[in-house]
């Protein structure tokens, strides 16, 4: 594997017009990660679904060059319809289009942050392969008081043209003070199998909100890895909500640090899961000092041979007094084959504390759909409305009322 | 000795802290195959026992120590312990209470388990362990009548070996983790159970373990089988003596319960948990593990651990035959610089299996304390359900309580649930204890108590006094 990454990391230094301070950065990465390798059940956080095992049998040999010299046609009939938005398009991992049309050009600074090194400890080693091979990264820095008139999308699509079966991007974000924007992950990648790596970094200054949904529907074979990295200053918001349904393997990572007093994180998240599919959350929600509150809930529906798992941790500061921190995760299992599991953890150092969570998976209940079926519905039809119901809940949640609508309809749900 | 007993009576905070004047005869420092064969051989053990022995130390120099738990804890140096020792006199067994030294006997009253007496009057049969060698077993008589067997395990090993051969190391095998099978192989003594069909035990079963000389670690095994259709209630409890050094405690225990059997284990732990700075303590490493072998079957754990320096331990149930139970409640105390990483692991593998979780964490001072549990449904576990329930109290803001539990549902049929909560004692509960007289310490104390309650009730009538004296106890200068 080592020799393969090495000659593709050569391949993208030649064709790439990075620097040679940034090829330098680039290959201290390169190098992180060869001595460090996929992460593998040995490791507490891929306990449940060994992402290096997954790799190995659906994509046996990974390839990891891509040519970020040579532009791709962007082909709009991907875009979501009915909804004006903003747009940041993605082809093969390379940056095609950064279009921010509805807003005020003097609010939004796009600033190159190739050189940047991470700013907080990580001992993830998808982290240090994406900064070895992915393109360009840029800072979308909003700035003071402006808020988004339009949504953000950010389309991730792959072409016949891609080369490599391992994608890498990222995304930095800055929300200045009082600033407020809306993003939306659009996964609409249905190529063959690739394994795809993303990591954004969210930056939210005094007063901000972010609401971050990720729609990941379209059925597709692609391996995805999501990474975001949340630090919040007081009293600002951040909220995310993530559907995972599409891809044949996904792993959501969420990791917020609430550093300033009243700051406080939303994480919703559902999970439908029909053939073959295995999907997982991971969350860490650090609350840091005082006054901040957090709140999960993750539901699942199991389809056959399906596989999901919640691996959620709440840790609470000595400093972090009065913390605030729920945490629920409930799932049907559809099939005998369907397999669920979780890890709701507490990790706890300060007395004056409400700190709780739930976590429950049983099969649908039989006297509900007896119920239903005596009022005139099939068995089918029952079934689908008891899904429905049970899913709506974490829609309901999303507090933006046009996206809401947007995603009922990309679920299909009936209102 | 006066001077160490007035030392003792300075500190009075743990009233087992004493230790007793009895000559030791001692397996020489280290391990190695030679004081394995030491032990066997002092203890006239059969070939097949050392074979058992050898098996498990050849494993062992394969395994490595654990390191994933949460309470870390210095490098223990497994060559510089003793892994044998015997009060003297017990070198030829005696045959009645009345041949026991008498300074043993004194050590046992100042335990609070008066062998003779006491025991009747309680109608409890007492297996003693004194640094891990079993000193007398009370109600022999009573217990013979019903064709139960209640001995240590050595006896067990003359007088009965093939029910040891046939059911030891079934439910824990040699092949197990580290300290488990470093208990295989060095295991001194402990108690076994025999139940036989159909007899439900007349009186609770209580073993009494005790560390006494310094240097040394305490490996007891216990197995207590229950055959179709009988009922045993057990009860364990442990101290040891003040020591500035750490003591190693790796006990292994084995339930077996066969169809309709049912087996109640309750422990109450107060080994020395050190001082309040944490100098000193035990590290209680024990391996605890269940089978409900044959259908029906029921298996009941009970813990209120308040001593230790370090706990770490997860008394299980592997839950195997159909319409099978297994249950586990627990209170886990840590004050000063005491941790505790405890909870237990509910394997459902046969169909209609329930079972319940239900446990209750008290943290203080600057002690640290983790719940850490499994929950796992196989697919061939139709129809089963797990209902788990672990809420944590803190006092004060240099504690810690941590809650991990993995879930795991593979199968479609059955149900679990999980609920954790952490909170504090509320100003208002507070105040209106003060406001009807009781003080402070007081009203922390029934507070307590009535936020273990639902654990408490689950321990047989004698023990559950102390327990909760205990718990009152544990909690004295946390407040304030």
């Amino acid at each position: 594997m080592s020799k393969q990454l090495q000659s593709d990391f050569d391949k993208l230094a030649k064709t790439s017009k990075f620097s040679n301070e940034e090829i330098q950065s680039k290959k201290n990465f390169l190098n992180n990660f060869i001595k460090k390798g996929f992460p593998s059940r040995k490791q507490e956080d891929w306990k449940f679904l060994d992402i290096s095992q997954i790799i190995k049998k659906n994509i046996s040999n990974l390839s990891y060059f891509n040519d970020y010299s040579q532009s791709n046609k962007i082909d709009p009939s991907i875009f979501v319809d009915g909804l004006e938005h903003n747009k940041i398009i993605f082809i093969n991992g390379r940056i095609e289009k950064i279009d921010f049309n509805f807003e005020d050009q003097n609010k939004i600074e796009i600033i190159d942050e190739t050189k940047k090194d991470i700013s907080f400890d990580y001992e993830n080693s998808l982290i240090d392969l994406n900064s070895a091979f992915t393109d360009k990264v840029f800072k979308i820095l909003i700035k003071k008081n402006y808020s988004l008139k339009k949504p953000l999308i950010i389309y991730h699509s792959i072409n016949d043209e891609i080369k490599s079966t391992n994608i890498n991007l990222r995304l930095n974000f800055e929300l200045g003070e009082n600033s407020c924007l809306k993003l939306i992950d659009y996964f609409s990648n249905n190529s063959a199998k690739n394994f795809i790596n993303i990591f954004y970094n969210f930056n939210l200054e005094k007063d901000s909100i972010l609401k971050n949904y990720k729609i990941d529907k379209i059925i597709n074979n692609n391996l995805k890895y999501s990474f975001n990295n949340i630090e919040q200053d007081n009293n600002s918001v951040s909220e995310t909500f993530i559907l995972s349904a599409g891809s044949d393997y996904f792993k959501n990572e969420i990791n917020c640090n609430l550093n300033g007093e009243y700051s406080s994180a939303f994480i919703n998240g559902i999970f439908s899961l029909k053939e073959n599919q295995q999907h997982e959350i991971r969350t860490t929600i650090n609350h840091l000092v005082e006054n901040t509150k957090s709140y999960q809930l993750i539901k699942s529906v199991l389809g056959k041979n399906t596989k999901s798992a919640y691996q959620g941790r709440i840790f609470v500061n000595s400093k972090a007094q009065k913390t605030d921190g729920y945490q629920l995760s409930k799932a049907i299992l559809l099939d005998e084959t369907s397999e669920f599991n979780a890890k709701p953890e507490l990790e706890i150092y300060a007395d004056d504390v409400k700190c709780s969570h739930g976590s429950a998976s049983g099969s649908l209940d039989e006297n509900s759909i007896f119920y239903l079926m005596s009022r005139g519905l099939n068995y089918q039809q029952s079934k689908e409305l008891l899904i429905n119901g049970f899913l709506m809940d974490v829609v309901e949640k999303i507090t933006d009322v046009e996206i809401k609508n947007l995603i009922t309809n990309i679920i299909g749900f009936k209102q | 000795m006066d001077t160490r007993e007035k030392d003792i009576e300075k500190l009075k905070d743990y009233k087992y802290g004493f230790t007793t004047d009895i000559e030791n005869i001692k397996a020489p420092k280290g391990l190695n195959e030679d004081v394995i064969k030491f032990i066997s051989n002092i203890k006239k053990e059969p070939k097949w026992m050392l074979d058992f022995r050898l098996k498990a130390y050849e494993r062992l120099k394969l395994l490595k120590e654990p390191n994933w738990q949460k309470p870390k804890y210095p490098k223990i140096d497994y060559q510089d312990l003793y892994y044998y020792s015997a009060p003297k006199s017990m070198k030829d067994k005696p045959k009645s209470l009345d041949e026991l030294d008498p300074k043993l006997l004194e050590t046992y009253k100042k335990l609070g388990i008066p062998l003779q007496e006491q025991a009747r009057l309680n109608g409890i049969a007492v297996d003693a362990v004194f640094d891990s060698v079993s000193v007398a077993t009370t109600f022999k008589g009573e217990l013979t009548k019903h064709g139960i067997i209640f001995c240590s395990m050595s006896e067990a090993i003359q007088k009965h070996p093939d029910l040891v051969k046939k059911y030891l190391g079934t439910v824990i095998p040699v092949t197990d983790h580290f300290f488990a099978t470093l208990n295989s192989a060095v295991f001194t003594d402990g108690s076994f159970v025999y139940i036989p069909e159909g007899v439900k035990c007349p009186m609770e079963l209580s073993t009494y373990f005790r560390i006494n000389a310094s240097e040394t670690g305490q490996f007891e095994r216990t197995l207590i089988i229950a055959d179709k259709g009988s009922y045993v209630s057990y009860l364990e409890g442990c101290t040891a003596p003040m020591r500035d050094e750490n003591q190693l405690h790796a006990a292994n225990v084995e339930l077996i319960a066969l169809d309709d059997a049912e087996i109640k284990y309750s422990t109450v732990q107060n080994w020395y948990p050190g001082d309040e700075n944490g100098k000193g303590g035990i590290y209680n490493f024990v391996t605890k593990r269940g089978l409900c072998k044959g259908n029906n079957s029921k298996i009941s754990w009970t813990q209120v651990e308040t001593g230790s320096a370090i706990t770490w331990k997860y008394p299980s149930c592997i839950l195997k035959g159909d319409n099978s139970i297994g249950e586990f409640y627990s209170i886990a105390i840590t004050n000063n610089h005491q941790k505790a990483d405890t909870g237990t692991k509910m394997i459902h593998l046969g169909k209609n299996t329930k079972s319940k979780i239900i446990s209750k964490g008290i943290s203080a001072g600057l002690s640290d304390m983790t719940y850490r549990g499994l929950v796992d449904i196989n697919s061939k576990a139709k129809n089963s359900s797990n209902y788990t329930q672990c809420d944590s109290l803190l006092m004060g803001n240099k504690c810690g309580a941590h809650t991990v539990p993995y879930i795991k549902n593979k199968n479609f049929d059955s149900t679990i649930a999980h609920e954790a909560t952490t909170s504090k004692i509320s100003e208002a509960q507070l105040h209106y204890c003060q406001q009807r007289g009781l003080n402070p310490e007081e009203a922390v104390g029934l507070i307590v108590n009535g936020f273990c309650k639902e654990v408490l009730q689950q321990l047989p009538m004698e023990f559950a006094v102390e327990a909760q004296k205990l718990v009152g106890i544990s909690l004295e200068g946390s407040v304030g």
